[in-house]
């Protein structure tokens, strides 16, 4: 399964651990990995940030480990590239649906897409992830690099 | 016979997560055998594009008072209620 993913997640950009204090931090420290590697553009991670905190992407999961998937507009990504952090403390992302709720979020995916609509299948294998609550809390148990691209089969 | 019921899905950038709700709603519905068409919009511009639409789905907050139902739903990106929502959609094509 995710075979997407395996392609468009690079393992320089995943994130493990870490030691953050917002969610403005976790979406600087990967997208910066996805602009040194020339996946985006230097404003993706601004872009990013900034809409995070106009509409939120925090997503409460059946788990109850939860998740949260920034991403911002095309005009900031040169190749379209998948992010992730894993955070061993959760840090706190705002509700997409409910944005005055707060979400304590372990998992995030960074999307760095180019074309509307044209990574349906990466996208739709992330909602995929994020409704398997075995597979979250695998990915969540990992400390490693190679863990977390095994988890996806890569 | 009855024209295919529009549904307008809204999401913040209208690039990710309503990609993924149109897809939901698409193949759940044809799995029901009903004929909708999607079209995927910015939360911004839901007030200029609803007058097409029978129906609005959407991830993130949008203006309540737009004269078709509304549906905010997280349910197609996490899989929590699915089945509800997709009900309640089919509910609300109904009237």
């Amino acid at each position: 399964m995710s075979t997407v993913i395996s392609e468009l997640l690079n393992k320089e950009c995943v994130v493990l651990g870490g030691d953050f204090s917002s969610s403005e931090e976790v979406i600087f420290a990967v997208g910066q990995k996805l602009m040194e590697l020339g996946f985006v553009k230097d404003s993706f991670v601004q872009a990013a940030i900034d809409r995070e905190k106009v509409l939120p992407t925090g997503l409460p999961l059946a788990g109850g480990i939860n998740a949260a998937i920034p991403h911002t507009d095309i005009e900031h990504v040169l190749k379209p590239a998948l992010g992730m952090a894993i955070l061993k403390d959760p840090i706190t992302f705002q509700n997409m649906v409910s944005p005055s709720e707060s979400v304590s979020v372990n998992l995030v995916f960074l999307l760095a897409l180019d074309q509307p609509k044209a990574q349906v299948e990466m996208l739709q294998e992330v909602a995929s992830v994020l409704q398997d609550p075995d597979l979250v809390s695998d990915l969540i148990g990992q400390d490693t690099i190679e863990g977390v691209l095994n988890c996806f089969g890569k | 016979m009855d024209r295919p019921k529009r549904i307008l899905v809204a999401c913040g950038t209208a690039i990710a997560t309503s990609t993924v709700v149109a897809k939901g709603i698409e193949e759940a519905l044809k799995e029901r055998g009903i004929k909708i068409t999607t079209r995927q919009c910015k939360a911004s511009e839901v007030r200029s594009l609803v007058g097409n639409a029978d129906l609005v789905v959407t991830t993130t907050p949008v203006p309540q008072d737009l004269g078709v139902p509304v549906i905010q739903t997280l349910a197609f990106l996490t899989g929590m209620g699915k089945e509800e929502v997709i009900e309640e959609i089919i509910e609300k094509l109904k009237d």
